[in-house]
C-alpha cells in the first residue's frame, strides 16, 4: 500500500537527503524506522506526509501515484494519514475532548459523528475519564495518548509516529507502544521512527535502517542494531 | 461549505479580532481615517458634479446667430449641417419673429415698447442642444466654421472651470486615498500576522490533519473583512453627521438659494455607503491576503 520506487530527494544547494530508496510496506504492517540523526529519516517521513516532494522516483500510496500530486490535493491525501509527534503538539487551550474533536471539525465531519466517535476513540486509548481535562493537567504518557487518539480519529489507513516515546520514561513508553500495537492490530499500518533500542528489539517487527540517505537494512523481524 | 463550518470561521475571525484588540483598533482607525478623507473628497466631487449637472441642464444649448439676408433654403441647409455635427443632439430654429415674441414675453408689461420698432433688429438663430457637455468645445469650433453663421453664444467658461476644479479635486483626492489605503492595508496585514503567529501551532496541526488551505485561510480573511467593515461603518457615521451639520449650516446662511445645488445628507449617504463598505472590506481582505502570502505557507 506504500511503495517507494527509486525515490531520491535532493534539497537546494545539492544536499542529498535520500537516494534510490526502494521500499514496499503492506497494509497492516508495523515498521520501525531507525538510523542515526540526519541520516534521512525525517526526509522519509516528510515525503510520506507530502511536506516535501521527491526529486526523483515514484511514490505510490493506496494504489495511487502521489509523486506529482498538486498542492490542492495534499490536504485530501493527508486525511488518510495520522501523525504523532515526539512533542505531542496538543492545543493548550482546548480540553482533551476538544483536541481530538478538532481533528474531525477541520475535515468538516458531522456533529453527530463527532459526538459518537470522540468518546469511542478516547476509550480506545484509555482516556475516557480525562475527556474534560486540559493538556497541562495530564502526564506525558496521557498527552501522547491524546495525540494518538487525534491521529486515528479520522480513520486513517496509515499512522506515522515520529519518535513518539522520545520524551517519555520507559514504563510510559511501553504504555504507548501497547496502544500503538493495539491500533496496528485493528488493521492500521504504523510507521514509527525511533531511537529506542529496547523497544525495537523486544517488539520484533520489521526494521528499516536508513543511513546516509539509503536503506542499509530491511529485516522482517529486525533489531535496532545501533549502540545508543 | 457547511453552515457549521461557516460559523466556525466567523467565530475564529472574531477570536482573532478580540485577541489582539490594540492592533485591531489601530487597523480600524486606519481604515476609518482613509475613508474619512475619501468622504471629504467624494462629497465635494458629488456636489460639484451635481452643480455641473444642473448647470448642464441650463447650459446644454447654445444659440447660433445667423447672418442677415440669407435665403430660406440657405437657412435650411445650415440647419441640416448643424444637425450633422458630432455631439449635437438636436437643433431648433428660432426666426427673428419668434425671438421678438420671446423678448416681448420676457419684458412683460413693457413688451409693448417693442411694438414701436419698425424693423426687427434681432437675427435669425438656431438653438443647438449638445449630447454631452464635455464635447461642446469642439462642437462650437465646428459651428464657427459654417458659412452664414454670425456669432455663437455659449457659457463654456463657467462649465469648463467647474469641470476643471472637479477633475483637480478628484485627482489629488485619488492620490491621497491611494496612499492612505496602502497604509491601511499595511496595518491590517500586520494585525493579521499577529493572529497568525498566535495560532501557528493550531495551523500546523490543522495542516497535518488535512485541513484544506482555504479552511485555514478563511478565519483570517474574515478577520480582515471585519476590520475593514467596522472601519467603513465608523467613517460612514462620521461623514454622515459632519455632512449633515455642514449642510444645515449652508442652508441657514444662504437659505434655499444655494442649498438647492447641494445634495442633502440622506441622498449623500445613499450614494456613498455601498462604496465605503466595499472599499473597507476590500482593504481588509487585501491586507489579510498579503499577510498570509508572506507568513502562512499552507
Amino acid at each position: 500500500m506504500i511503495e517507494f520506487q527509486n525515490v531520491g530527494k535532493t534539497y537546494r544547494h545539492e544536499v542529498v537527503a535520500l537516494k534510490d530508496i526502494n521500499i514496499k510496506i503492506d497494509k497492516g504492517e508495523f515498521v520501525f524506522l531507525v538510523g542515526p540523526s540526519g541520516a534521512g529519516k525525517s526526509t522519509f517521513i516528510k515525503l510520506l506526509l507530502h511536506e516535501e516532494k521527491a526529486t526523483s522516483g515514484k511514490i505510490i500510496m493506496n494504489d495511487q501515484d502521489i509523486t506529482g500530486v498538486s498542492n490542492r490535493n495534499i490536504p485530501l491525501l493527508r486525511r488518510s494519514i495520522g501523525v504523532i509527534f515526539q512533542d505531542f503538539r496538543l492545543l493548550p487551550n482546548k480540553t482533551v475532548y476538544e483536541n481530538v474533536a478538532f481533528a474531525m471539525e477541520i475535515v468538516e465531519a458531522k456533529s453527530r459523528d463527532i459526538r459518537r466517535q470522540v468518546p469511542m476513540v478516547l476509550g480506545l486509548v484509555g482516556l475516557s475519564d480525562k475527556a474534560k481535562k486540559y493538556p497541562n493537567e495530564l502526564s506525558g504518557g496521557e498527552m501522547q495518548r491524546v495525540s494518538i487518539a487525534r491521529s486515528i480519529i479520522n480513520n486513517p489507513s496509515i499512522v506515522i509516529a515520529d519518535e513518539p516515546t522520545g520524551n517519555l520514561d520507559p514504563d510510559t513508553a511501553w504504555e504507548i507502544m501497547r496502544v500503538l500495537r493495539h491500533i496496528n492490530q485493528r488493521g492500521t499500518t504504523i510507521i514509527m521512527a525511533t531511537h529506542a533500542k529496547d523497544i525495537v528489539d523486544i517488539m520484533e517487527q520489521r526494521v528499516i535502517a536508513i543511513e546516509k540517505g539509503t536503506v542499509i537494512r530491511d529485516d522482517k523481524k529486525g533489531v535496532y542494531g545501533y549502540e545508543d | 461549505m457547511k453552515i457549521k463550518t461557516m460559523g466556525y470561521m466567523v467565530k475564529q475571525g472574531f477570536v482573532g479580532l478580540w485577541r489582539n484588540r490594540g492592533m485591531s483598533i489601530a487597523s480600524i482607525g486606519s481604515v476609518t481615517a482613509s475613508l474619512l478623507v475619501l468622504g471629504v473628497i467624494i462629497t465635494l466631487v458629488i456636489n460639484m458634479n451635481n452643480i455641473a449637472l444642473m448647470g448642464q441642464s441650463q447650459f446644454d444649448n447654445i444659440q447660433v446667430y445667423l447672418e442677415e439676408k440669407l435665403e430660406n433654403d440657405e437657412i435650411d441647409s445650415i440647419g441640416t449641417e448643424l444637425e450633422s455635427i458630432e455631439g449635437v443632439a438636436y437643433v431648433e430654429y428660432e426666426s427673428q419673429d419668434d425671438a421678438l415674441e420671446k423678448m416681448k414675453e420676457s419684458w412683460g408689461e413693457q413688451g409693448y415698447l417693442l411694438d414701436t420698432l419698425e424693423n426687427n433688429p434681432l437675427p435669425n438663430s438656431y438653438i443647438v442642444y449638445f449630447e454631452e457637455l464635455e464635447a461642446s468645445q469642439t462642437v462650437v469650433h465646428n459651428i464657427q466654421g459654417i458659412s452664414g453663421v454670425d456669432e455663437v453664444r455659449y457659457y463654456q467658461d463657467v462649465i469648463d472651470n467647474l469641470i476643471n476644479i472637479a477633475d483637480f479635486v478628484q485627482l489629488t483626492g485619488l492620490f491621497l486615498i491611494a496612499i492612505l489605503g496602502l497604509i491601511a492595508v499595511f496595518i491590517i496585514s500586520n494585525t493579521i500576522k499577529i493572529t497568525l503567529n498566535a495560532r501557528k501551532q493550531e495551523i500546523t496541526i490543522m495542516k497535518y490533519v488535512g485541513a484544506t488551505n482555504w479552511f485555514i485561510r478563511w478565519p483570517f480573511v474574515i478577520e480582515g473583512m471585519f476590520l475593514g467593515l467596522i472601519g467603513a461603518l465608523f467613517a460612514l457615521t462620521i461623514v454622515y453627521f459632519a455632512y449633515e451639520y455642514a449642510y444645515n449650516l449652508v442652508y441657514a446662511r444662504f437659505y434655499a438659494l444655494f442649498a438647492e445645488y447641494i445634495v442633502p445628507a440622506d441622498a449623500m449617504l445613499q450614494q456613498i455607503s455601498l462604496m465605503f463598505v466595499v472599499l473597507g472590506i476590500g482593504v481588509g481582505v487585501l491586507g489579510s491576503l498579503i499577510s498570509m502570502r508572506k507568513h502562512l505557507k499552507v
